[in-house]
């Protein structure tokens, strides 16, 4: 039973890190410039793996080493303070080894530089839309109260800012390769995690305030968001699409997007339309009638 | 003799109280139904938890049916699963950990083992129970009303929770919380009595230092929980209000499906802040149990003293204190304010340190020690391996930058599953069958122990230890079904597929547990009085199992910590901790002998 223990402890201590090497579930490729995350997972894997091993190594020797003969005594060693300090100074270096890498990489994280380009992706029950701030590069002021079926963003109407703002529902965002981009997150019903795999990143939308990260695209192509934050029955179908682009590729993107001014002429034309069609229908009576 | 234990000694302080008068069972109903005794009350907090963990157990195999095979079950859906995933993981943390650890464990070994006749409080122990099993009530009742029970995930997050979109909207999430607050409440009657009769009523001789490391476990994570506990309670009345009166504490201005809301001014974070400052705490209120039993397990089945007493005992209470300083480390990606990240990540790292030394403790333990391969030790080590890899997992999760690509993936799924419920379970397991003897009087079978461990340990870690490269590939958790998408490759299913086969064994090994522990109440081989040659308290009552009262007419004195095994010169390799070293055999094998 020792050396059957023993050598299951030894097949999970080994196994474990075969696993890892030859398990092709890993790391989708990366696309942002986020490789310092993966590089702070790394050194914790590898100060985390061997003090793994180490451990159950250790206790698989200890079971076949002593186990339990009726005319052998245990040692009686209560403390061994020498044994404990040291054991408690390797942990730490260890823990600051983890800790130093992964706060400076946060640092990064919640910096956001200088001149980076501001989109706003919104969250609603199960659908992404996004909102990009247009020639004059701000976006305009919203209030959930502002929603309306003519003003799906809640764009307050009397901010200038807003007019230029670019609207896209229903369809992929696309964002310009090696731009740096701050993406503000906003839900209009419950929570949700805008996720994308290949960047890495990730932040919870909240209704009732706007959260944000930063990244820069580093490869072209479309990459799939899912949401990562449990938002009711549709949570699994709740994706969408980013692509990124060369440069001249996202222009010519951006020129056929609409905008909110867009959007209000449009709602002012089928206004228009729908008043023109009583009109007709009025005139019609009358000729129905004769 | 010369005793070379360090903590024996022959003074006995004088008692500062009388020798309390316990309560005398009139009839049938009051001794086995409305029973003032821990011992009872610990069976009927213990077989209420395993009866409505059972149901979760059944959750998870229909959660994994549906992850593992996402096309072939018509009978769940969505809604069911999101429902599903809820109930399992709420009903494991709360109703079965929890209530069996504090309720189980605590109230069988808290008076046993500090040498007192009962709790402290009986009668206030006794509607502990009945409150958690009315909480029980009310959970399960949730299940049958229209629309069903809530679908929010354990973590309930307003507005979701309360908003149309999640099932279970209606009466379920109402339930939900009243099933809470009654829990919390029936938990705080009991929580009091284990705290005030650790403080109060250990038996002369027992003071906190000489206390085996389980009473250390659960009396921290008893404090831990009477403190904690008040802000999910408050949580949960305020979404209570929120849901029902339509006040807006954690709910802003939103809309449901483009309808505008009355709502306004309120923060769904501030729930989250609330739920985590329990929540947190909670994980260690389950595994400081643990800790300390297994710290026993080891120790008694090794037949070695616990290395390190003293650095065991500080280890617990400082990473007890340290939980409550690392609650927003479940909220890196939350939108709270970025820069909580820096402190969160710093505190959570720290533990690392103190539960590290616990763990380098137990190994040591096990160096030089005399092994018996008991079940019991079995499991103890199986915790040690499934422990140590989830809790260097949490380190990954508690480093801020390392956990935004895993964070809500099912690396998470696999972290805390690894190390606050397979580990935490194979200490329960193990616990189970080192006191079956003392609770029944008969041995659990060994033959399908062996069974249970074997399957339960090995099909455990091949459950999780894969998970955690599903999280990397950045497959979320609480996923329904993944659909099409070109991010995860046809071998992502396969591995989900060997998942749920797996789980579908290990829980069937659960069934032949169960089977064991009703089957050998009856059947199993007769045991005799501390067959494992233990030195703790509860084994050295006068007859066994105890009966009302404990220790028959004279209260046990205690001279010694409860670690003498192996002791030089002692005649026996263990020496109970109510013998004095004046009364130690002394063994004539110069092998044995003092130096």
């Amino acid at each position: 039973m020792n050396k059957w223990l023993a050598f299951v402890l030894f097949v999970v201590a080994v196994g474990s890190v075969v696993f890892h090497f030859v398990s092709p579930w890993w790391f989708t490729p990366l696309a942002s410039n986020w490789g310092h995350i993966d590089t702070t997972i790394v050194i914790t894997f590898w100060i985390t793996g061997v003090a793994f091993v180490a451990v159950i190594l250790f206790m698989a020797y200890c079971v076949l080493k002593f186990r339990h003969k009726a005319d052998r005594r245990a040692a009686y060693e209560p403390e061994n303070k020498k044994l404990e300090i040291w054991l408690t100074v390797v942990t730490t270096v260890g823990v600051i080894g983890m800790l130093a890498p992964g706060l400076i990489v946060w640092n990064q994280y919640v910096h956001v530089p200088d001149g980076a380009d501001e989109i706003e992706v919104m969250g609603q029950q199960w659908t992404w839309s996004y909102r990009l701030p247009g020639a004059d590069g701000v976006l305009g002021k919203t209030d959930v109260r502002n929603i309306t079926s003519d003003n799906p963003f809640g764009i307050a109407m009397n901010d200038p800012n807003g007019v230029d703002d670019v609207l896209i529902e229903g369809d992929d965002l696309h964002l310009p390769i090696d731009r740096p981009v701050k993406v503000l997150l906003r839900s209009i019903d419950v929570l949700h995690d805008f996720y994308v795999p290949h960047f890495r990143a990730k932040m919870d939308l909240v209704p009732g305030l706007v959260s944000y990260f930063w990244m820069t695209p580093t490869r072209t192509g479309s990459f799939e968001i899912l949401c990562a934050e449990l938002c009711g029955t549709g949570h699994h179908i709740m994706r969408g699409t980013v692509v990124v682009d060369a440069a001249d590729d996202y222009d010519a993107w951006l020129q056929e997007q609409e905008t909110f001014a867009d959007y209000l002429a449009a709602a002012e034309a089928a206004k228009t339309s729908t008043a023109r069609l009583a009109l007709d229908n009025e005139e019609a009576e009358p000729k129905a009638a004769q | 003799m010369a005793d070379a234990s360090p903590t024996a000694d022959d003074y006995v302080p004088p008692a500062e109280v009388e020798d309390v008068e316990l309560y005398h069972p009139k009839s049938w109903i009051t001794k086995w139904v409305f029973s003032q005794d821990a011992k009872i009350i610990a069976i009927q907090y213990s077989s209420t938890a395993l009866a409505i963990g059972l149901v979760a157990l059944v959750l998870s195999w229909l959660m994994r049916l549906q992850l593992g095979f996402p096309e072939a079950f018509d009978f769940i859906d969505a809604e069911q699963y999101y429902q599903i995933i809820t109930l399992h993981g709420m009903i494991m943390v709360i109703y079965l950990l929890t209530a069996l650890f504090l309720g189980g464990f605590g109230n069988y070994l808290i008076p046993l083992m500090v040498g007192a006749r009962d709790m402290v409080f009986p009668y206030v122990n006794m509607l502990s129970f009945w409150i958690y099993l009315l909480a029980v009530v009310v959970l399960v009742v949730s299940f049958f009303v229209p629309g069903g029970p809530t679908g929010a995930g354990w973590t309930l997050y307003p507005p979701q929770a309360i908003l149309s979109g999640t099932p279970g909207s209606g009466s379920g999430i109402i339930l939900m919380l009243a099933s809470l607050i009654l829990f919390i409440i029936g938990f705080t009657m009991g929580g009091l009595n284990y705290v005030v009769t650790v403080l109060q009523a250990r038996t002369r001789g027992m003071t906190l230092m000489r206390m085996p490391l389980t009473i250390w476990g659960i009396f921290v994570a008893t404090i831990l929980a009477l403190l904690a506990f008040p802000a999910l309670f408050v949580g949960a009345v305020m979404m209570m209000f929120d849901r029902i009166l339509g006040t807006s504490f954690f709910m802003p201005a939103i809309l449901e499906f483009g309808e505008q809301l009355q709502y306004g001014g309120g923060s769904p974070i501030l729930f989250q802040h609330l739920f985590w400052f329990f929540g947190h705490p909670e994980v260690y209120i389950v595994a400081l149990p643990a800790f300390g039993i297994v710290s026993d397990l080891l120790s008694i089945h090794a037949r070695k003293n616990i290395f390190g007493y003293r650095m065991m005992v500080w280890a617990i209470v400082i990473i007890g204190g340290l939980s409550f300083v690392v609650w927003a480390h479940h909220m890196y990606v939350s939108g709270m304010n970025p820069y909580f990240g820096f402190f969160f990540a710093t505190t959570t790292l720290i533990i690392a340190v103190p539960t590290a030394i616990k763990v380098y403790n137990w190994v040591l333990t096990l160096w030089q020690g005399n092994i018996q391969l008991t079940l019991p030790m079995l499991f103890a080590i199986a915790f040690i391996v499934t422990f140590v890899n989830g809790g260097i997992t949490g380190l990954f999760l508690g480093n801020v930058i390392v956990d935004v690509p895993l964070s809500d993936t099912m690396f998470v799924v696999a972290h805390f599953h690894m190390v606050m419920g397979v580990a935490p379970i194979l200490v329960i397991f193990g616990a189970i069958y080192h006191w079956y003897p003392l609770i029944t009087g008969r041995m659990l079978n060994s033959a399908m122990g062996h069974f249970h461990f074997w399957i339960t340990f090995i099909g455990s870690y091949a459950i999780y230890f894969p998970m955690h490269y599903l999280g990397f590939m950045g497959v979320p958790r609480r996923y329904f079904e993944l659909g099409e998408t070109e991010i995860y490759s046809q071998s992502a299913a396969d591995l989900n597929a060997f998942i749920t086969i797996a789980a579908l064994v290990v829980g069937f090994a659960q069934l032949v547990f169960l089977f064991n522990m009703i089957w050998s109440v009856w059947y199993g081989r007769k045991s005799e009085p501390n067959p494992w040659r233990a030195t703790s308290l509860e084994w050295q009552t006068p007859v066994m199992p105890p009966e009302h009262g404990n220790f028959g007419d004279e209260l046990p004195v205690v001279y010694r910590w409860a670690y003498d095994f192996s002791v030089p010169g002692a005649a026996d390799d263990f020496i109970p901790q109510n013998v004095p070293p004046s009364a130690v055999a002394v063994s004539d094998d110069p092998e044995t002998a003092p130096a």
